[in-house]
């Protein structure tokens, strides 16, 4: 393994230029340019005013800006997830001209992805950031957990992604199975709502190792507080795990992509 | 220089024919009957195939060596298994230094990409830093000759275009073991001109390569040593024209193997020089190519022809015993001719192909005919292109400066007078 990653750090560049290439092909021909990396947030932060006002309406409570906000801040990590796992589960398949061409360490695909959607998230966060501004959300020194709660996001999807793209080399049914999952998985997950929403019994849904993430980034962001640690910890070995895991089985595959194609 | 720089260690690999499960919807129901039926695992094994046994060769630091073989005798698996995009079934690999290959070398172009962003991501795919890139920008866009379309998206490019640009990244590499099969076909004549002319500086550069062509004559011209697989497994290992010799051989026997016999045929062909039987000659050289022709049925008026072509299947020359002024002659059930013709090579180096025929000239019908007499590679050492070699010589040289410019020219005359024989 030590080996694997040596290599990888070798190839270094060849991971900047397939981020670079991914991103400039995305943003080069659609009509859309910058505003596809939006689009999505947008569209969440939509559901999230029509699910949060039908809740208000439904429990007679007002509908209060922090919790459009919060839709607005867990929306950005949630497309980055969609989009990194969709990217990533097609990208071997879709490179397979290389793939069994060329040798280099083809963790570079699904890496690749996944930055190219933090790119993605980093354009549209700037949208958002101008949003929070214009409803006076406001600030606090809890912001200084961001960054860890996006490292946390970003080595879970790593891990999830490199096992993904993997599998779906070698059964093409696999990205249907990660369609439904993508499509269903924002029920499971707090993003256009709150676990608090559903009373004592949400505590279960915070095992889905993204809803302390997600969580997280309402907390430190619009309800100006530390994050759950106990839940976040759990998230972050949840993650490292998923990460080795991910790095493990797709090295251990790797030889065998260019036959099974 | 005799340090190893790639050894297969007894190699093999394997293939599975067939259907292979690539869902989980088709895998789960075949697990879940294997495990009450146990016959599946027997019909497995008749599916699969060896691609690869027993290769075993070393190639030493800087040697050029090539990889012969028909389609499908295993030389892509080979080279696949060398660059380790697969894994061998059983033996060992070891290379070392910095591998890189020329194959499929547009393999990492993105077609909506410019020319220059895409020198860079397949430099990248190739191993190169964004630095060595840089520095070799210049170069690898001079090479390639298509300055004017660099940043132009890649899709509008002719398809000549495309793998000239490929073929020019792929080449500015600089890796120590240098894989390469049949790339040097791309492009126009001056192209691949100058796609031989670069892989010659690689090998002066001291870098090992490992050559797999159809081409015989790169084959000659570049390796060393040569390798010829059958089906597989190695058939022949030596040096290159001996090696190139026995594919030959091996390829005319399995021609003539599938002939059916007319009242009279071909029984032998053998061509030979002063020094007896061989298939190398210098431009300019004399050969014999003797027929023997085996009468099976009484057939009258006959003769025999003979031919010669050359790499691209043109017609070098071509002519007949009658025309040559020796006449038809008759042939009994158990009679033999035999003649001998004497050739010169008056051609420019390249490989070349004999062939004979038996035919009767007056109904033009054709008895037998031998696919490919003999194969030769004639070498030349002038640069001379074309077909025939009329060993042109300089025999004169002259620069006249236009007359104004005289002055000039003499003033300068000291400085130049040892180099310049014109200067006056």
């Amino acid at each position: 393994m030590n080996e694997d990653l040596r290599e990888l750090y070798r190839y270094r560049e060849l991971l900047y230029m397939f981020t670079y290439r991914d991103i400039r092909v995305r943003y080069k021909q659609s009509i859309m340019g910058l505003f596809w990396a939006v689009l999505m947030p947008i569209l969440i932060v939509s559901a999230g005013i029509v699910v949060r006002y039908a809740y208000a309406v439904a429990s007679h409570r007002p509908l209060n800006k922090a919790d459009i906000a919060s839709v607005a801040v867990k929306s950005l990590p949630w497309a980055f997830i969609v989009s990194s796992i969709r990217f990533s589960c097609s990208t071997l398949v879709a490179n397979q001209n290389v793939v069994t061409k060329i040798y280099f360490p083809k963790e570079v695909f699904p890496l690749a992805a996944v930055l190219a959607s933090l790119f993605d998230m980093t354009i549209a966060s700037s949208a958002i950031v101008l949003f929070l501004l214009l409803v006076r959300i406001g600030w606090s020194l809890q912001l200084l957990w961001v960054p860890v709660l996006l490292m946390t996001l970003v080595i879970l999807v790593t891990g999830i992604g490199m096992i993904i793209s993997a599998a779906s080399l070698f059964f093409r049914d696999v990205k249907y199975i990660v369609e439904v999952f993508l499509t269903f998985g924002i029920f499971f997950t707090p993003v256009l709502y709150d676990i608090q929403m559903l009373g004592h019994r949400g505590e279960w849904l915070m095992l889905n190792p993204l809803a302390p993430i997600l969580n997280g980034f309402s907390d430190c962001i619009v309800r100006h507080q530390a994050p759950a640690l106990y839940w976040l910890a759990y998230s972050l070995i949840f993650a490292l795990t998923a990460l080795v895991a991910g790095f493990v089985f797709f090295k251990h595959l790797e030889p065998a992509f260019a036959e099974s194609i | 220089m005799s340090e190893v720089a790639v050894r297969m260690d007894h190699v093999y690999k394997k293939f599975r024919k067939g259907e292979v499960y690539d869902s989980l919807r088709d895998l789960i129901p075949a697990l879940a009957g294997r495990v009450f039926r146990q016959t599946e695992l027997d019909q497995n094994d008749s599916r699969e195939f060896w691609a690869l046994q027993d290769l075993c060769f070393d190639v030493k630091c800087g040697e050029a060596f090539g990889i012969i073989g028909n389609n499908g005798a295993g030389k892509s698996t080979a080279l696949k298994i060398l660059s380790r995009i697969m894994r061998p079934t059983k033996g060992q690999l070891q290379v070392n230094g910095r591998l890189s290959a020329l194959i499929e070398v547009t393999a990492g172009f993105h077609p909506d990409l410019t020319g220059r962003e895409n020198i860079f991501l397949h430099g990248a795919i190739l191993g190169m830093g964004r630095r060595e890139i840089q520095s070799k920008l210049d170069q690898i866009i001079a090479f390639s000759g298509i300055e004017e379309f660099i940043d132009t998206p890649v899709k509008r490019y002719s398809t000549g275009m495309f793998a000239r640009l490929g073929f020019s990244v792929a080449a500015h590499v600089d890796p120590e073991v240098l894989i390469v099969d049949e790339v040097l076909s791309v492009g126009d004549y001056l192209f691949q001109k100058k796609c031989v002319e670069r892989m010659k500086e690689v090998l002066r550069k001291g870098t090992t390569v490992l050559f797999v062509s159809h081409n015989l004559k790169h084959i000659s011209e570049f390796c060393d040593r040569c390798l010829m697989l059958q089906k597989g497994r190695t058939v022949a290992i030596g040096t290159a024209h001996e090696v190139v010799a026995t594919y030959l051989q091996h390829s005319r026997r399995s021609l003539s193997d599938s002939r059916e016999t007319g009242p009279a045929r071909i029984a032998q062909t053998t061509l030979r020089s002063a020094s007896g039987e061989i298939s190398r000659f210098k431009s300019g050289d004399f050969a014999s190519l003797d027929v023997e022709v085996l009468g099976c049925a009484p057939c009258k008026r006959l003769t025999v022809a003979i031919w010669m072509t050359n790499e691209t299947a043109d017609i070098v020359f071509e002519t007949t015993i009658e025309r040559l002024g020796g006449g038809s002659f008759n042939l009994d059930s158990g009679d033999t001719f035999r003649c001998t013709f004497e050739i010169q090579f008056n051609v420019t180096s390249g490989m070349y192909n004999l062939f004979a025929l038996i035919y009767r000239h007056d109904t033009q019908t054709v008895y037998d005919e031998c696919p490919a007499a003999a194969s030769i590679y004639v070498s030349s050492a002038d640069d001379v292109r074309g077909t025939a070699h009329c060993f042109p010589k300089v025999t004169h040289q002259e620069l006249l400066r236009a007359p104004d410019r005289m002055t000039l020219v003499s003033e300068n005359a000291a400085d130049s007078a040892e180099g310049d024989p014109t200067c006056v």
